[in-house]
């Protein structure tokens, strides 16, 4: 749609009241916590002056630190895992069409279809009844199994949008196919294969209800975490690391959308 | 077998191996334990096979053997189903005046909306639910709010409510609604709306022959990505809902935590799973095989 | 005297402000009559779909007023106004049938169902596509699509039908067609047409009058033959048709004009392109090149070289330099077969006779 706003023809009335409320109602409870994370009170929700100090406590709870570590060891190797069966399974389904094709295309986006809690039950089954004892593995596997088709999707857009002309340029030029792929079309995948691992990262690092599941003792995960303690009560503890949460997630999907406008 | 098609098949292997082994078996498995007998305490009874978990679903065993109907989970399923439907209203309700007003800025302007509106999405669900607690628990900050503004002074007992959940999956999963209508609403062209204009439609009927009706693809696939997660809730009703507004994500995890019913767990996640397919599919022969609208 | 059908009054647009302000159109004032076939005829870029639109009503001028038959239209939307338009793209409705395409106005003016019916029959087969009122737009060609438009456009009856370059997507054969077909539909409505177009031929062949536009202002308003015959500006002689500009200055003897060309050879100059002038003004003649002859060298007129003959059957194209290096282009029918005396290199004469030179204004 190519409009000029500055045309009264194109006010709509009431969409932009709409607008300014869709986004009131978005970004509310997001301000609202990160603002009652510096509240000095010891209740959550009564504001009594600024303080950092609920940070500093957080930071210096052995408990979360060791579940904040244990969420970078998970969504790192996941991350990683996934984003190299995902990079391969792009290159496997681009070029020619094939008899399965579709099949396969479902097939690797299915974790996005089933519903979480299907996913987590099934593993969790899964696990206990091949006799494999729940723990960070259990976990790592699980995320790596969701965070696929994230790493595919952008990795896929990205070779489906790439010229075939230029691999047939390379090898029109002499290099072999192991060459081209190195020299020719590793090199432009490259940023479909970033973003596709920061979806990944991301998605990894959030998941709560696979991990609930499927976390055996020890292999406890920030938000896990964050769960047991909102299960006990509302403390500025609990907006202080929720609040950081936010704050990396918001900070880190910033700095990709600036990093991915410099490119352009 | 040609050299490219080994490759390929290397190529896919991996992923392939990864979801078959740790998704669709465990599916299967899944599948073939709602079929077994639950163990005494706990676990399943792997030479057991009965219906029992599909049949307890709908029946109670009295005292002496018999059958009686309990609508206990149907109930919930219901609920569930509500509540999800009702997400999807709202959620195109606030989200299409949204789209609609994205469509028609500038090029910038959008972009920069957009990216406004994918930030939620990147963001903890748990956390930006908890953060509803923080707003809807008794003396939050809806209640200071509605005070303030000397519209109602009582406490409000909005938590722990079945209001409190379609709150809280409306608003996580607002973004999903918003996106695609966007998208088909970028992609029409303007000069359809101008031709409705100079053919006598003003703005309200531009809108409800015009601009909705080729709107439709995206809100369908809006109402979809709304409406499957939501079903299958589980973090915003144990959050924000109480006992009376448990939903089919809740009584799932329950069977595998307090009840120790894996049986029924597992019928009950493949019912799930069931109906989500079901609505897919259903999507998917009515608006991807039809004519695309241009 | 009858009132226009659309009178504008030193309109002018403004896109965006400040230094990305772009003036679409400036001070532009034209009436156009009841019942007329008026073409905006310009390259792209010169303001004539700005023009159209804000007759539409799609956009508002940041100056002057439009009347249509002497009542204000300045600020109502298109929705109120009794004008159509045919976009270039046709804007068809893609979700409903050609059939609801073409109800679509009138049941906006909330005509009875009976009446939408009988309507849409009737200008389905106006425009010759009787029995495709089921059809989606989508399984029509491109004519095809063409005709629904019109037909849709027609069906309420406007007082004014806006056609945005209708033809520029259909090809050479098809366009032909449409140009026929256009004027036919103009004569039975009696609706006032007002065509955009970039093509000359198009606007030549099909309007009663037309205006020539260039940088958002209008240069000459005439008919076809009033715009060839005698461009006033050097604009308008060289966008329509072939035109070979002479530079020159005036000497005036008595009721005779002479004009002494840089090239070194004289013209003169008949009443209209003579008078009124003062001697040793500068003027630029314009000179159709069908309308000069080739002599030989010893005869009277420019002297002149041939550069390339171009031969196209019906006739031929001499490319030819005047003594100062200007080019000058002469074209001749072939009624008595190719000259072939006339090849390139020769020296010749060029003889223009009096009406057939015109003065431009610029």
């Amino acid at each position: 749609m190519r409009v000029d706003v500055s045309n009264p023809l194109w006010r709509f009335r009431g969409i932009r009241a709409a607008t300014w409320l869709f986004f009131a109602y978005l970004y509310l409870p997001i301000v609202v916590l990160i603002v009652l994370s510096f509240n000095e009170n010891r209740l959550a929700t009564i504001w009594s002056g600024f303080s950092t100090q609920w940070y500093g406590v957080v930071l210096g709870n052995d408990d979360i630190m060791r579940a904040a570590t244990n969420s970078l060891v998970v969504a790192t190797t996941a991350t990683l895992a996934a984003t190299f069966a995902a990079t391969l399974a792009a290159l496997g389904m681009a070029k020619t069409r094939f008899i399965g094709a579709d099949g396969i295309s479902g097939l690797i986006v299915l974790p996005l279809v089933v519903p979480e809690v299907v996913t987590a039950v099934a593993t969790l089954l899964f696990f206990i009844l091949i006799g494999f004892r729940l723990g960070l593995t259990t976990v790592i596997v699980a995320h790596t199994v969701f965070c696929i088709p994230f790493a595919y999707l952008p990795i896929r857009a990205r070779l489906e949008g790439m010229d075939k002309a230029l691999g047939e340029a390379a090898a029109d030029l002499y290099a072999s196919d192991w060459q081209a792929f190195r020299r020719v079309t590793l090199p432009l995948l490259w940023p479909g294969i970033l973003s596709g691992a920061m979806l990944a990262f991301i998605i990894s690092l959030d998941d709560f209800v696979i991990t609930y599941f499927v976390a055996g003792a020890g292999a406890t995960t920030l938000p896990v975490y964050i769960f047991g303690m909102i299960r006990i009560g509302i403390t500025p503890e609990v907006n202080a690391i929720s609040s950081l949460m936010l704050i990396v997630s918001i900070l880190f999907v910033t700095l990709s959308f600036l990093v991915g406008r410099m490119r352009r | 077998m040609t050299a490219a098609t080994r490759r390929r098949i290397l190529q896919i292997a991996p992923a392939m191996a990864i979801i078959g082994f740790f998704m669709v078996a465990p599916l299967g498995l899944m599948a073939y334990v709602s079929l077994l007998q639950k163990g005494v305490n706990g676990g399943v009874v792997w030479d057991v096979h009965t219906t029992e978990a599909y049949v307890n679903f709908i029946f109670e065993r009295d005292f002496d053997d018999s059958l009686i109907v309990n609508t206990d989970y149907l109930q919930i399923f219901a609920r569930s189903f509500g509540l999800s439907l009702l997400t999807a209203v709202l959620a195109l309700a606030i989200g299409f005046p949204t789209a609609l007003y994205m469509a028609m800025q500038p090029e910038g302007r959008r972009n920069l909306l957009i990216f406004l509106v994918t930030i939620p999405f990147w963001t903890n669900l748990l956390v930006r639910n908890y953060a509803w607690i923080l707003l809807l628990r008794n003396g939050g900050l809806v209640e200071g709010l509605l005070r303030w503004l000397g519209l109602s002074d009582q406490p409000l007992g909005l938590m722990y409510t079945p209001y409190a959940v379609s709150i809280g999956l409306t608003y996580s999963y607002l973004p999903f609604m918003v996106l695609p209508i966007y998208a088909s609403l970028e992609k029409l062209d303007s000069r359809l709306i101008e031709a409705a204009f100079d053919l006598g439609a003003d703005r309200r009927r531009a809108l409800t022959r015009v601009i909705l009706p080729l709107a439709v693809p995206g809100i369908a696939a809006g109402c979809i990505l709304v409406f499957v997660p939501a079903l299958g809730a589980y973090v915003t009703p144990e959050l924000l809902g109480g006992g009376k507004s448990m939903m089919i994500g809740n009584l799932i995890q329950g069977q595998f935590a307090a009840a120790r019913n894996w049986p029924f767990g597992a019928a009950l996640a493949f019912a799930l799973l069931a109906i989500v397919l079901l609505a897919m599919m259903i999507y998917l022969m009515r608006f991807r095989r039809a004519p695309a609208a241009p | 005297m009858e009132r226009p059908a659309i009178e504008a009054r030193g309109l002018s647009k403004t896109f965006g402000s400040g230094l990305d302000a772009v003036h679409a159109l400036d001070d532009v004032s034209l009436t156009i009559r009841q019942n007329e076939f008026f073409t905006l005829l310009g390259p792209s870029g010169c303001g004539k779909t700005t023009l159209l639109r804000l007759i539409g009503g799609f956009e508002q001028p940041s100056g002057g007023d439009i009347f249509l038959e002497g009542q204000q239209l300045t600020g109502l939307p298109p929705f109120k106004r009794p004008i159509n338009t045919v976009f270039q793209s046709y804007a068809l409705f893609p979700h409903l049938t050609v059939g609801q395409n073409v109800a679509f106005g009138l049941e906006m003016l909330g005509r009875p169902k009976k009446e939408r019916e009988a309507r849409v029959e009737q200008m389905l087969a106006l425009v010759k596509l009787q029995g495709y009122a089921n059809r989606r737009p989508t399984q029509l060609s491109g004519g095809q699509q063409q005709r629904v438009a019109l037909a849709r456009a027609l069906a309420s009856q406007p007082k004014v039908l806006l056609l945005d370059e209708p033809l520029s997507a259909l090809d050479l054969k098809l366009r032909k067609e449409m140009q026929i077909e256009l004027k036919r539909l103009q004569t039975e409505t009696g609706i006032t047409f007002v065509f955009v177009t970039h093509d000359q031929e198009e606007a030549l062949t099909m309007s009663d009058r037309l205006a020539v536009m260039e940088s958002g202002q209008i240069l000459q308003i005439g008919a076809p033959t009033e715009i060839y015959e005698h461009p006033q500006r050097r604009f308008v002689a060289d966008f329509i048709g072939e035109t070979n500009f002479l530079e020159g200055r005036i000497e005036v003897a008595g009721d005779t004009a002479v004009a002494h060309l840089a090239c070194g050879g004289k013209l003169s100059l008949n009443g209209q392109a003579g008078a009124p002038s003062s001697n040793g003004e500068a003027v630029t003649l314009a000179v159709r090149p069908e309308r000069a002859v080739i002599a030989p060298a010893g005869a009277e007129g420019l002297s002149a070289r041939i550069g390339a003959v171009v031969y196209m059957g019906t006739d031929t194209t001499y490319h030819l330099t005047l003594t100062d290096g200007t080019a000058f282009i002469v074209r001749s029918q072939n009624n008595e077969g190719a000259r072939l005396d006339l090849a390139s290199g020769a020296e010749v004469k060029v003889q223009i006779a009096p009406a057939a030179v015109q003065r431009l204004a610029d």
